[in-house]
């Protein structure tokens, strides 16, 4: 009938004017990358050498970007925060998309008690934002990085698990996997060989913009005093400190870990929703 | 009827689910190494008296699920225990702090469902330009978190610029409004992008359903159409936002209280959780969480008003 | 003189951006006052366009040159104001899928009444009172005002859009496939109220639709349209009887009937031509059994056939077709 009219205008104008947008998004996504995976190689000073005479100093030759209120070298701080501001939240996905996709996987196959188990535990974990989740857990086990990543990467497994469930459920219902049933494969078999490979790009889209939001908690953690122990460089915890700075009016060194938190986090949905975009598209 | 039955069944399932949430938060002490004892103590000294306290609260010479359902005894007579870095009860703690923080969240909330509601479906009809600005401008809120916006607010509002103060919850309703302005506006931010993401693609869905061509062939004007037909028809999708909003309400309210240094229950969170005051901490875990759950379960009722499909459909299910 | 038609369009032409074809190519067809007129056509024809283009619904992006004439009125050019007087009034339209159609968030009542009253040409009293009356002549009483659309069956919705379109007392009404989405003895039941309808209220009626046995059944005249040209057009019966355009013939062959020898189906080979190429014949060129060099390099003008001047086809060949039989 009208078939060939049925035109989406929305989506069209996301492509026009988001590939722009994408490419930058990605091109930065990789140099906060790069710079996080080098930066012990490439940091001027020492992050935590303290020159209190120069504390607040504005940017220099031998600062470039000047010094936080303690005296310590911003950018040296914001290079190695990058590292701890990163991987963090690269835990919380590996672990979250690796269990998510297991337990999703057994329950579509499965069904019966497990699956409704997962969907119980969903309800519950919606209940539970992974920060205030994070928080209980630290509240008992003291700071760190590891209670808070694994606080973060329980509470976003069911979202993973929900997603690959409905995924590997449309796929179970497809021909070629009767197909192979019917030839002897064992269910693991044909689940790692060709159901996964089939699933992996939503999944890992989905884990892409997972990323921004594990990363948004883990600084508020850290803002929050109860992430990274006190003298480890943390974009989250640079923030906290420049606060005093910023009373004292100068804002550069809590401003600029604030532009990159919200940068790296932008790039992160930025290149997840515009690949979730594509995965979907092709889907269909 | 039918009505009835749904909403029964609403109120079941979230009970049910809170009364695991409880479980949760109670269980969570017996992660902790040693004794639970000596972990509610937190290192504090332990005189007869603050055990016999302890001890009151956690009856902890009973098997652990009888202790489980006597903490929810209380808890449900709203008995949270004491205190122990402020020494008093926390239901009284909380009584004192929580109102701050529900006009904070009132205030935010408000900012988010106007400016979120408009901006999205302004980017919807408008298209063009004005379109690819709002989404590129909530991209950038959807990727703010709130303490970074809190604290860049602070240093140019505040700061610089002077207009707000920079900490406190005020005293009074003009006072709070003007202390919790720009505490509210950090708030805010993200869920306003979120908001207007969601308005903007709901309304571009209803744009393309076939009833809007028969509404305009109709000879509806415009204004209408986008009224009666696109976004009352993106209503629906909004309202389930509801819970989410409101969790991350909660939740970020932690940050921007520490923030701005605001004396709410966030703050309190915070703060219990540095000193290891778990009894607070339990009680503001099960608030947030509470809060939460309500707010959902008033959202799941309001869906059969916004959309009659939602009730009818469990009718055509049960016939 | 001759009453002014319901519908007269003259030479439209619709193109879209992306094509390299227009999608609708000097279409004319008229419909006259009272007068019941199909449209046949299968899937990507142009009809729902040409149809659709007496309310200036254009798809996306679509641009549209020549006239459409609705009582007289070139609805192409008059302002946004008048136009949403005529779209309240003059013409109105029963689309293809009811359910569709109708914004299932809005009781059945408000669906009713809402062009004419919001377009200003009735007021809300009036309207309610019309619309009680309008749901009568479709069989159904007003105590559907209140429902909900999700809360009655296709049929009865349909027939709830039949009413809505005649709100505004139209001189043209339109159906676009009204029975496709529907179960047959919806079907049945939809054409027999729009039939009564027409006749009671005079209106001309336009009815689009691919099934030959249909179009044969209600309608005075045919268009027969193909790849959005007029391949053929006249009154029902000399069309059906003695079609004078080979892809009328062809249609009528591959349309199974109780009636009449029973043989093979003549399926057409082939597929219909690609909004995406150019065309520079006849549109049927590819397909058609007759096809010699000058369907290749010419398209066609319509001429009517000798001694009936309503009766016009296309085609460079079409009297190889006189007096041929359906089963040729």
């Amino acid at each position: 009938m009208t078939a060939v009219l049925t035109r989406r205008p929305g989506l069209s104008r996301i492509r026009a004017t988001g590939s722009p947008l994408h490419l930058v998004c990605l091109a930065l996504a990789a140099l906060v990358a790069v710079a996080a995976v080098l930066a012990p190689w490439v940091v001027p000073h020492d992050p935590n050498a303290v020159d209190l005479g120069n504390a607040l100093a504005g940017p220099s030759a031998e600062h470039p970007l000047g010094m936080d209120a303690a005296g310590r070298d911003t950018l040296s701080r914001l290079l190695l925060g990058a590292r701890t501001s990163l991987l963090g939240p690269l835990g919380v996905v590996v672990f979250s998309t690796v269990a998510g996709i297991a337990v999703g996987m057994a329950a579509a196959w499965r069904g019966g008690w497990l699956d409704s188990v997962l969907s119980r535990s969903t309800e519950l974990v919606f209940a539970f934002p992974g920060m205030l989740l994070a928080i209980l857990i630290i509240s008992v086990h003291g700071e760190g990085l590891l209670a808070p990543v694994i606080a973060l990467a329980l509470a976003y497994l069911p979202y993973v698990s929900r997603l690959t469930r409905s995924l590997v459920l449309a796929e179970r219902a497809r021909p070629y996997v009767s197909a192979y049933r019917v030839q002897g494969h064992s269910a693991l078999q044909i689940c790692l060989r060709h159901v996964l490979p089939n699933i992996a790009p939503v999944v890992l889209a989905q884990s892409t913009i997972n990323f921004g939001y594990a990363l948004m908690d883990l600084a508020g953690l850290s803002f929050l005093g109860l992430g990274v122990p006190a003298l480890t460089p943390d974009w989250g915890r640079m923030v906290f400190d420049g606060q005093t700075a910023i009373q004292a009016g100068y804002p550069l060194s809590a401003v600029l870990p604030c532009v990159f938190i919200v940068l790296t986090v932008v790039a992160f949905n930025v290149v997840g929703e515009r690949w979730a975009d594509r995965v979907s598209r092709r889907a269909r | 009827m039918n009505f009835v039955r749904f909403a029964a069944r609403r109120v079941a399932e979230m009970a049910a689910t809170l009364l695991v949430a409880s479980f949760v938060v109670f269980g969570a002490m017996y992660l902790a190494p040693g004794s639970p004892a000596s972990f509610l103590l937190a290192g504090r000294s332990a005189s007869p008296e603050a055990l016999a306290s302890i001890n009151a609260q956690y009856h902890l010479d009973d098997p652990f699920l009888v202790r489980y359902f006597r903490w929810l005894g209380d808890v449900l007579q709203g008995d949270f225990g004491r205190s122990i870095t402020y020494r008093t009860d926390v239901s009284r703690l909380l009584a004192d702090r929580l109102p701050v923080t529900l006009f904070l969240i009132a205030m935010a909330l408000a900012v988010v469902v106007v400016v979120g509601l408009l901006l999205g479906r302004i980017a919807a009809v408008r298209g063009g330009t004005t379109d690819s600005a709002i989404l590129v401008t909530t991209t950038f809120a959807v990727g703010t978190p709130s303490f970074v916006a809190a604290v860049l607010l602070q240093g140019l509002f505040a700061v610089r610029l002077g207009w707000f103060p920079s900490s406190g919850g005020g005293d009074g309703l003009g006072d709070m409004l003007w202390h919790l302005t720009l505490p509210a506006i950090a708030l805010a931010l993200y869920l306003v992008g979120m908001l207007a993401r969601v308005t903007r693609s709901a309304m571009l869905e209803a744009l393309d359903s076939e009833h809007v061509t028969v509404a305009r062939s109709r000879g509806v004007p415009e204004r209408q159409v986008i009224r009666r037909h696109v976004f009352r028809n993106s209503l629906g999708t909004v309202l389930t936002t509801g819970g989410l909003i409101v969790s991350t309400l909660l939740v970020c309210t932690i940050l921007v209280e520490t923030a701005f240094s605001i004396g709410g229950i966030g703050q309190l969170l915070e703060l219990s959780t540095t000193t290891k005051d778990f009894p607070t901490v339990q009680a503001i875990s099960l608030i947030i969480v509470a809060l939460f759950m309500i707010v959902n379960l008033i959202v799941d009722l309001l869906l059969p008003l916004v959309d009659p499909r939602v009730t009818l459909g469990s009718r055509e299910a049960a016939v | 003189m001759r009453p002014t038609p319901a519908l007269d369009v003259r030479g439209l032409r619709v193109t879209l951006p992306g094509t390299a074809r227009p999608v609708l190519d000097g279409v004319d067809l008229t419909v006259g006052a009272g007068e019941t007129v199909a449209l046949v056509g299968e899937s990507g024809s142009g009809k729902s366009i040409a149809s659709r283009s007496a309310l200036r619904l254009l798809p996306t992006g679509g641009v549209a040159e020549g006239e459409v004439r609705v009582a007289g009125e070139d609805v192409l050019t008059m302002d946004a104001a008048r136009l949403r007087q005529v779209r309240a009034g003059t013409v109105a339209m029963v689309f293809q899928d009811p359910c569709a159609a109708v914004n299932p968030l809005r009781r059945i009542g408000d669906f009713l009444t809402e062009g004419v009253t919001l377009a200003g040409t009735m007021s809300p009293a009036r309207a309610a009172a019309r619309a009680v009356e309008l749901l009568g002549a479709v069989g159904l009483d007003g105590s559907v005002l209140r429902k909900y659309p999700g809360q009655v069956s296709g049929g009865m919705l349909q027939r709830v859009v039949i009413a809505a379109a005649l709100m505004g007392d139209p001189v043209l009404l339109m159906a676009d496939e009204p029975t496709t989405a529907l179960d047959v003895t919806s079907q049945a039941e939809v054409i027999a109220v729009l039939a009564t309808l027409r006749e009671r209220f005079g209106t001309g009626l336009l009815f689009v639709t691919h099934d030959l046995d249909l179009a044969a059944a209600i309608s005075d005249r045919v268009y027969v349209m193909y790849a959005g040209r007029i391949a053929e057009s006249g009154p029902a019966e000399a069309l059906f009887a003695r079609p004078r355009h080979p892809y009328t013939a062809a249609l009528l062959a591959s349309t199974p009937r109780m009636e009449g020898p029973r043989g093979r189906l003549a399926a057409i080979d082939g597929q219909p031509p690609d909004l995406r190429e150019p065309l520079r014949g006849c549109a049927f060129a590819a397909r058609c059994p007759l096809a010699t060099e000058v369907c290749d390099e010419r398209a066609p003008l319509p001429s009517p056939a000798p001694g009936r001047p309503d009766h016009t086809a296309a085609c460079h060949h079409s009297d190889l077709l006189e007096g041929s039989a359906v089963d040729a």
